[in-house]
């Protein structure tokens, strides 16, 4: 496998501060022109709409320049963009940024629909109708709010059952899986608080039956459902309480653990399938060569060892 | 996991990671790639699935079957195929408060250094059969009957009674005779036989366990169908 050299960033982008020096000779200058040092040459004239234009095209590296000497994070943005992921990182790992772009969907197509929606027992399915029948491309965004939440919640379990069966919550990420099942958690809290918004009979039992499976819980089952149904009945308390966890706390708290567990990611680094091993610096030792050996017989994504004659042998070998 | 092991990972992983690629642009571009997948999907799912409205929620209803959506499907069949009356508290406490639990903690008592799924032999056995068993309880759950037709002779006096029983939803998760779901609810079939008339009306209006309440049926509804049912020894 061909090694992939770091890709230069643009000098655009690096704020004044980082920049490196031009060569001399060379027309990396603000102006454009080969620094002179021949004090005979006169310096060139310039009018004033060119000096405008000079500075133009330097103010937005300036601004980012001004933004960064206070932010200090390109530094980290860097790090963090051209980042190594390791050998072997397939199509599996994009099931966890997918949940998040689903979760990204719901949470714009939420804030629209919060546009229009009253979360009252009594217009509550009339709010409903008019984003489907009278709001612009209403029913689009309601459906694809309403699918969308099958999506994450599909996609959330294919990244937990990619996690589990990579090996990938082991040392040293276990407390990123902690975070994982916890999203997990408060994702089917969404669906069920989101479920009985529509306030539709589908809605409605659902939720009653939901709400009474909660209730069979140990020790706090019945405070729970108590608490969630805000009465004896379910009625309109207990949609404008719905509303509230749907609305406002879990999805903080969704958006506060997904930068938890982003940042983790970005931190510990992501995973490599377990079938994929490091090949191992060549060391004259006959003890390493048999690590060699091993390392290139337990790979199966079609790499082979450089020019490793051990590795053949075990091939066949084993 | 001995601190040797995971020494040893850790070199490993540094020596994946020199092999490997920048995010950005490789694992970027797959991300970006998925996103607009996914983003797809819905939109099209929305587009051909559409977001139609029920009838409007109603307490009183007599013809609605009170059933979770479909990600809870799996833990609505649980107690449903958890039938024993002293098993049900496992059913509804134990197994999902076990579960969760499990789950949360997996990293702790999994500490092996393994990561292979092949050579991680009970691990990998018992995903797969907890995949196998929530996939066939919400296949269950989306093919489980609510028939709101009772095939049952009964006395002309108790016809009213019997219609309630059929289009409340009690079949969701009764048994009754040849029809309805046998759980998460008591068979119905010799109902009169273990609780009294009374009971039944103090159940059907308290809703008690995951039951909902139908407290809101009309009282003469409530007398008709406890009439029926108390008719069944």
């Amino acid at each position: 496998m061909p090694s992939f050299p770091k890709p230069k960033i643009p000098d655009a982008v690096v704020p004044p501060p980082l920049r490196k020096p031009a060569k001399p000779g060379s027309a990396g200058t603000p102006q454009g022109q080969a620094p002179s040092d021949l004090k005979t040459s006169p310096p060139e004239r310039k009018t004033a709409g060119d000096k405008l234009l000079d500075r133009g095209k330097d103010a937005p590296i300036d601004a980012l320049g001004w933004v960064d000497q206070r932010l200090a994070v390109s530094g980290f943005l860097t790090g963090m963009l051209f980042r190594k992921v390791p050998k072997g990182t397939n199509w599996f790992y994009t099931l966890g940024s997918a949940t998040l772009f689903a979760f990204i969907v719901q949470a714009t197509t939420g804030v629209f629909l919060a546009m229009f929606y009253t979360p009252s027992a009594t217009q509550a399915y009339s709010s409903i109708s008019h984003i489907n029948n009278e709001v612009p491309l209403g029913q689009l965004v309601h459906g694809m709010h309403k699918w969308g939440s099958s999506v994450m919640v599909i996609l959330i379990f294919l990244h937990m059952g990619r996690t589990f069966f990579f090996g990938a919550y082991k040392y040293p990420r276990e407390l990123n899986w902690v975070i994982g099942v916890v999203l997990l958690i408060l994702t089917m809290t969404m669906a069920f608080t989101g479920y009985l918004l529509p306030f539709d009979q589908r809605s409605f039992w659902a939720s009653i039956v939901g709400i009474n499976i909660n209730g069979t819980g140990p020790v706090v089952g019945p405070y729970l459902s108590d608490f969630l149904r805000a009465g004896p009945e379910l009625g309109a308390t207990t949609l404008s309480r719905f509303y509230a966890i749907h609305m406002l706390l879990v999805p903080g708290a969704i958006i506060a653990l997904i930068g938890a567990h982003m940042y983790l990611v970005v931190k510990l680094g992501t995973t490599a399938p377990p079938w994929v091993k490091a090949e191992r610096p060549k060391v004259a030792s006959p003890v390493s060569e048999l690590d060699a050996g091993v390392n290139g017989n337990g790979r199966v994504d079609g790499n082979r060892v450089n020019g490793s004659p051990v590795s053949g042998e075990g091939n066949g070998a084993v | 996991m001995k601190p040797q092991d995971k020494q040893a990972y850790l070199e490993e992983y540094e020596l994946l990671k020199k092999k490997g690629k920048p995010f950005f642009p490789y694992a970027v571009m797959k991300d970006s790639a998925m996103a607009l997948i996914v983003v797809a999907v819905i939109i099209a799912m929305s587009i051909i699935l559409g977001a139609e409205q029920g009838p409007k929620a109603d307490p009183t209803t007599t013809t609605y079957v009170p059933r979770p959506e479909w990600y809870f499907f799996f833990l609505f069949e649980l107690l449903r195929v958890i039938k024993p009356p002293e098993l049900v508290p496992i059913a509804t406490i134990g197994i999902p408060t076990i579960c969760m639990v499990l789950l949360l903690l997996l990293p702790f008592y999994d500490r092996g250094p393994e990561r292979r799924p092949e050579r991680r032999p009970i691990a990998t056995t018992a995903g797969i059969i907890t995949i196998i068993a929530m996939g066939y309880l919400t296949y269950l759950g989306a093919t489980g009957g609510s028939p709101t037709e009772i095939d049952m002779q009964v006395a002309k006096r108790y016809e009213p009674g019997k219609e309630v029983v059929a289009g409340s939803g009690c079949l969701a998760c009764h048994k009754l005779g040849e029809n309805g779901n046998n759980g998460p609810g008591p068979e119905l079939t010799h109902i009169a036989s273990r609780i009294p008339r009374a009971a039944i009306i103090r159940s059907v209006e308290i809703g008690p366990g995951i039951m909902p309440s139908f407290r809101e049926l009309p009282p003469k509804k409530i007398e008709q169908l406890a009439d029926f049912l108390s008719s069944l020894d």
